[in-house]
């Protein structure tokens, strides 16, 4: 699949608030600076990439913008008011980079509970069952699905009560090709509709499905730019090739 | 808090239940059978009836403690903690859903245990059988909610475990089971006082041996119930939604 970042992404950048707001944040998680000072914006209605090697703070970033990490300093707006406040807990889903599902449970009964947390419409289970096709494994026991159907169980009670924004901490992990193709399409319909996402994954050949990406390297941000524009710039034939260039420029100067 | 969804955890808890047959299995045997084996060991002496029901006290404590700590660290490992606290549930909502899934548990658990004390063991109780039912469900209840609050501090499934001994034996042993809380030097005497297993084998005792134990027994048991709603509302508040 080729990139699709084109004038559509570029005017919803400029139109409206962001969706995310990420300004000078500090975390330090066991003595370990994480994220030093991170700032970075989130534009809405888009699909947004934050690629980079695995520890390089992606789930530190994406469990500050839900509200789970206790950060040292810095601001993190959603959605126009403070992460993690009490207003967003129906606004803002979240699929953490382990399945998060009960395992003793059947893909049903995990999704009506959280139907009825999230005082979600009634229907809304069928639906993201729908979404993530696993309407003909609704009533198997979760502990006997496949790894990559487990996140597809996460993903669907993230999509519970159709929140504006979703933060999605590896969903594609352990995924097959085709279904890979299929989420990421169902990644930009959800955008076509309004829907905010800002979706993590250390597979850079992800990449261009993103409407835009950030790279993410040992706590700071190498780039935040679409793909077309990353590559023009590193004169880099792919996403990890722009990334080595980032890194040696980082490196040079 | 809300009724509602403490009430959807609870239920979502018990279906959890229902999926483990064994664990429940386990947990509604395993008390039977060890009144029955002390009561078998025991046999030929008075000494079944002193302690019988004060075990039946202690039994559902230490069980609904072990599988509530479990559970709660389980729900903190899988991520299905974190997903929750960014979602309107309330920790409220949590900690009593758990205590409401367990303390039903407690009161079948509790009835199968009187049952099995009183009908097969040949227990001898003075007063009435209820009130060993009900003390028997409010010591699993404090067991679930000092449960819940312990897990908090644990980290790892090894140290879950080891909990259980560090927080439930010295209970156990100044609870006045073996030796009876007055003879203690005073020191232990004022430990156990503060503790609240002393106050569930307190209630066993009166439920055992004396006829008129209703208003006494009661008293225990409020005590208990008060330890419980203690026990929930640390749990509560050492529930953060922001973690390091």
């Amino acid at each position: 699949m080729t990139a699709t970042p084109t004038s559509t992404s570029t005017s919803a950048v400029t139109a409206g608030a962001p969706a995310v707001e990420v300004e000078r944040l500090r975390v330090v998680r066991g003595g370990e600076v994480v994220l030093p000072g991170l700032t970075v914006v989130v534009p809405t209605g888009q699909v947004v990439g934050l690629l980079g090697p695995s520890g390089c703070g992606k789930s530190t970033l994406l469990r500050s913008v839900v509200g789970v990490q206790r950060i040292a300093s810095g601001r993190v707006s959603v959605l126009g008011v403070p992460a993690g406040s009490p207003g967003l807990r129906r606004r803002v889903g979240y699929v953490t980079q382990a399945p998060s599902v009960y395992t003793d449970l059947t893909v049903e009964e995990n999704l009506r509970y959280l139907a009825r947390v999230l005082s979600a419409p009634s229907g809304d289970v069928g639906r993201v069952l729908d979404l993530v096709d696993l309407t003909d494994r609704a009533g198997a026991l979760t502990a006997r699905l496949s790894g990559g159907q487990l996140s597809r169980v996460s993903l669907a009670a993230a999509l519970l009560g159709s929140p504006e924004l979703l933060v999605l901490d590896e969903p594609t992990v352990g995924l097959d090709p085709v279904l890979r193709a299929e989420l990421w399409g169902l990644f930009a319909r959800l955008a076509a509709g309004g829907v905010t996402l800002l979706v993590s994954s250390h597979v850079m050949d992800e990449a261009g499905r993103c409407d835009r990406l950030l790279l993410m390297r040992e706590g700071r941000l190498l780039a935040d730019d679409t793909v077309p524009g990353l590559l023009a710039r590193t004169g880099a034939r792919d996403v990890e090739g722009a990334f080595l260039a980032l890194v040696h420029e980082g490196a040079a100067s | 808090m809300s009724a509602s969804l403490t009430f959807a955890t609870a239920a979502r808890v018990l279906r959890q239940l229902r999926h483990d047959p064994r664990t429940l299995a386990l947990l509604l045997v395993v008390p039977c059978v060890l009144t029955g084996l002390l009561a078998w060991v025991l046999s030929g002496t008075p000494v079944f009836d002193r302690v019988g029901a004060a075990l039946l006290g202690v039994f559902p404590f230490v069980v609904m403690f072990l599988v509530t700590s479990v559970a709660t660290l389980r729900e903190r490992q899988s991520g299905t903690l974190e997903r929750l606290l960014t979602t309107p549930l309330g920790k409220g909502d949590l900690v009593g859903g758990y205590a409401l899934a367990f303390g039903a548990v407690a009161v079948l658990q509790a009835v199968i245990a009187a049952g099995f004390a009183v009908g097969v063991a040949g227990l001898d109780v003075a007063g009435p059988l209820w009130l060993l039912v009900v003390v028997a469900v409010v010591d699993a209840v404090l067991g679930t909610t000092v449960g819940l609050l312990v897990s908090a501090f644990a980290a790892t499934e090894f140290q879950a475990v080891q909990f259980m001994p560090a927080v439930v034996l010295p209970q156990f042993l100044l609870c006045g089971l073996l030796v009876p809380r007055g003879q203690m030097p005073s020191a232990l005497s004022l430990l156990s006082d503060v503790l609240p297993l002393s106050y569930a084998v307190d209630a066993m005792h009166t439920v055992t041996t004396r006829s008129d134990a209703t208003g006494p027994a009661l008293r225990s048991v409020a005590v208990v119930l008060a330890f419980a709603a203690v026990a929930v509302v640390l749990g509560s508040v050492t529930l953060r939604r922001r973690t390091p």
